[in-house]
């Protein structure tokens, strides 16, 4: 009985000695990678933190990206059409990425109000605006409709003309 | 082509299908709690039935998609008159409607296979297992046929041409990845079933186990080969070379697998010790659950990717309420049913069924904090609480140290007995080993690199802590009067497979390390005649040109890949594609593969002054992450194919098994 009491004991505390350092490890990781998101309408009223990793989104404002001729660096304008952020980023975009489209970016906002992108996702979202963006909106006082509306148009425009180029 | 009869055939075989399922879940579980044969052999001709009519259903979807028959709203938005036929075939899983139609035939093949294959399983046994499968079955067709139904049609305004399938999915992952993965989520509904019809019955002894293992290890087999898939696919199809994105769909497969390797060990130990009886049933349910919840998560459209095609609420509220029922009434009967049937038995701190035990435990922590990870950011968003993201740092920094720990006791696992095993011995039998691991793993970052790297040390020498006691193991087993060739072949095929498992899992193990320490990633901009240099060899820009594929345009470029000063060189092709039906662009990897080293060149973006933004990558050992994957999935099935699984029911006893053939204890 006794041999078995004692196993129990050890079971018991090796089940506790492990849940603890699966618990410890756990709450330290998800305490140092939590990215929190935000939109340019959040970003400029000051809500983001600075230098530390988030997440952005928006759409990209037409006629902004710029590359660099001589690098991989390339400069775009991230909005909500009520903000905007400035989003620098070196490296190649992912295939999706394009004027008037959703973007979230992942990367540290930096003194000055611009953003270090290390990360782009473009997606295609049919209602242009990613929802994250359109609730941000909303809280924030604004009616996302308007907004969105606004982002389809644009979106199609720069679609339609994107289709003719193709055509020729 | 516009059939007039196919898609409705299909759709009258679906209910047909869900009737049978309905009668094979009600009338066999109620003829065992009444002890009425007649009702318990509903069962095999219902099961045999369903499957039938399933198989009819997906014919009849397939047949569609083969004659582009657009007036099926199923067929008109995934496929496309100008898309290869065999693309067209798996098209077929290439969506919601037709991805849970797979799903439910595979449910019903599982189920036949039961019926088929368990003759000496008792009646009432036979019975309870295949009314659970029936119930499982009833939930996913009624989801079918309430919520996704691939049959409906588009009438009158019948589209000229498909929308076309996702380019994404234009390629040969598609046709092989979900069914395989399938498979493996599926087959878990047998162990469920299994586990549950032992919890009915009051019978939680042993012999469950028996039946329930090998289809256990298959769906195990099925689900890894599955998930190294999906990472292959990942790897070449996504344009940036990764393998591994901890995003949540892919966790939604890694979740039952961690709880299945698990179960397949927990499952030994109750066959082999009759202890952890209580555990196994949990661990079963649990893994069935996983995989319930992950189809829940792919096909709610909770999560945004590759793989949620729509975006339907009321899908999602059905599946829910389905892991909700499945959960719910499992944990109820266990917690019911469970503490009558428990039962102790002794073991000592040093035994393999000790070393099991952590293993299980290890792996539930695993599983545990991989779904915390996944599910906390999802729980924060329908609390309204904020959208926040868990980056793949979070899984990292947990799950490689606790993957460390697990290898510790792995190495320790084969060489110790059940019951109870003397320090001296397994210190005998594992000092060599775990100092010759020591050794190379110490040097070989120095000889492979010249520089000292601690977690491609600690990735070696765990990856030759799990194998070299095995190995020593093997050395000593198979010594045999005549010869060692004799020797081995005395061992069982049970053996033989737990060896094979635990390579696969230091293979897979040795990859990543290596190609997480050691590859190499640039982005460069190249016009013709650029040249880059990148781990010994040079990637030459030869031309750049467009062409016209079946359903796309492509820009591509060659390139000329010279290794060293060597004189040979080889040409890489890699392109970007536009396909033209949904004006969708594509990255086309053009990929050199090699045991030892992959390389990767990809076509980022066009920078519009000749030259373009490209991706090279050197990906040292990146092949072994998925050959370890393939190696697992040979021991386990190599496991099933072990003897004792095709004896007659009289020696099926636990005991006498293992009385008759104490060799086999090793297994």
């Amino acid at each position: 009985m006794r041999a078995k009491r004692k196993q129990k004991l050890f079971v018991i505390l090796g089940l506790v000695s492990l849940a603890a350092i699966a618990v410890g490890l756990t709450l330290y990781a998800l305490r140092s990678n939590i990215n929190l998101f935000f939109s340019p309408v959040q970003i400029t009223a000051g809500d983001a933190p600075l230098e530390r990793q988030i997440r952005a989104g928006g759409m990209v404002r037409e006629g902004t990206v710029e590359r660099d001729p001589e690098s991989l660096e390339v400069v775009f304008t991230v909005t909500d059409y009520v903000e905007d952020v400035e989003v620098r980023y070196s490296g190649i975009l992912p295939d999706l990425f394009r004027e008037g489209q959703g973007v979230v970016v992942v990367g540290e906002l930096q003194q000055g109000g611009w953003l270090r992108a290390d990360q782009v996702l473009a997606r295609h979202d049919e209602n242009y605006m990613p929802p994250e963006v359109a609730q941000a909106l909303e809280e924030a006082g604004y009616s996302p409709e308007d907004y969105q509306a606004k982002a389809a148009e644009v979106g199609k425009r720069l679609e339609a003309q994107n289709d003719g180029a193709r055509a020729n | 082509m516009q059939t007039l009869m196919i898609p409705e055939i299909g759709h009258f075989a679906l209910i047909i299908a869900l009737l049978m399922a309905l009668v094979q879940g009600i009338m066999p579980l109620a003829g065992a709690a009444t002890r009425r044969p007649l009702w318990m052999a509903y069962g095999r001709p219902m099961a045999t039935g369903q499957f039938l009519f399933l198989a009819i259903a997906y014919a009849c979807l397939t047949a569609s998609y083969m004659l582009d028959d657009f007036s099926v709203a199923n067929v008109a938005n995934n496929s496309n008159s100008l898309l290869p036929w065999y693309y067209k075939a798996s098209a077929v899983w290439g969506n919601h409607e037709g991805s849970v139609l797979l799903w439910s035939l595979i449910l019903g093949a599982w189920t036949f296979a039961v019926s088929r294959f368990s003759r000496e399983l008792p009646r009432d046994m036979l019975a309870r297992v295949l009314g659970v499968m029936g119930l499982v079955s009833v939930g996913f067709l009624a989801f079918v046929l309430i919520t996704s139904n691939p049959f409906e049609r588009l009438l009158p305004n019948v589209p000229q041409d498909g929308a076309d399938l996702n380019p994404l999915l234009q390629d040969f992952g598609l046709i092989v990845h979900p069914p395989m993965l399938y498979m493996g989520y599926v087959g878990f509904s047998v162990v469920f079933a299994f586990a549950i019809a032992a919890l009915l019955g009051g019978r939680l002894d042993a012999a469950w186990t028996r039946w329930a293992r090998p289809w256990t290890n298959i769906a195990w087999a099925f689900l890894t080969v599955g998930i190294a898939l999906g990472s292959w696919w990942a790897y070449y199809e996504l344009g940036w070379g990764g393998w591994w994105f901890w995003d949540p769909v892919e966790n939604a497969s890694l979740l039952p697998w961690l709880a299945g390797t698990a179960l397949i060990h927990s499952l030994a130990v109750t066959e082999k010790r009759g202890s952890f009886k209580s555990w196994t049933v949990l661990l079963a349910i649990s893994t069935f659950s996983l995989s319930l919840m992950g189809t829940f998560l792919v096909r709610s459209g909770v999560l945004t990717s590759v793989h949620a095609f729509a975006n339907d609420p009321s899908r999602g509220l059905f599946i829910l309420v389905l892991l909700g029922i499945t959960v719910g009434l499992s944990l109820l009967l266990f917690a019911l049913r469970a503490p009558r049937v428990s039962h102790q038995v002794a073991f000592s701190w040093l035994s393999r069924d000790a070393l099991l035990l952590i293993n299980n435990i290890l792996l539930v922590i695993m599983t545990v904090t991989v779904l915390l990870g996944t599910v906390y950011p999802l729980l924060l968003d329908a609390m309204d609480l904020g959208k926040i993201s868990v980056g793949p740092p979070y899984f990292n920094a947990l799950f490689v140290p606790l993957t460390v720990v697990l290898c510790l006791f792995m190495g320790l696992g084969p060489l110790a007995r059940w019951k109870r095993t003397g320090g001296r011995d397994l210190l005998k039998r594992s000092w060599l080993a775990g100092l010759l691991a020591l050794i190379i793993g110490a040097l070989a970052p120095l000889l492979y690199r010249g520089e000292w790297n601690l977690q491609v040390s600690l990735g070696v020498l765990i990856s030759l802590w799990v194998v070299l006691p095995m190995v020593r193991d093997l050395w000593v087993k198979t010594r045999h009067s005549s010869g060692r060739l004799a020797g081995a072949k005395r061992l069982s095929l049970a053996y033989w497979g737990m060896i094979l498992g635990h390579l696969g899992v230091a293979v897979t193990i040795i990859g990543v390390t290596v190609v997480s320490n050691y590859a190499i990633d640039r982005n460069v901009r190249m016009g013709v005649g650029d040249s880059v240099e990148l781990a010994g060899y040079t990637f030459t820009m030869t031309e750049l040109g467009s062409r016209r594929g079946p359903n796309f345009l492509a820009d591509f470029a060659e390139i000329e890949v010279r290794r060293g000063d060597s004189q040979r060189t080889f040409a890489m092709t890699p392109e970007k594609r536009l396909y033209l039906a949904r004006g969708m662009p594509m990255t086309d990897v053009a990929l050199r593969p090699g045991l030892f080293r992959d390389l990767y060149v990809a076509m980022g973006e066009d920078l519009e002054d000749g030259s373009w933004a490209m991706r090279l990558q050197y990906k040292p050992f990146v092949r072994w992450l998925w050959l370890g994957g393939l190696l697992m999935a040979a021991g386990g099935i190599l496991a099933v194919a072990d003897r004792r699984y095709r004896r007659t029911v009289t020696a099926r006893d636990p005991e006498q098994g293992v009385a008759a053939e104490p060799r086999e204890a090793t297994a």
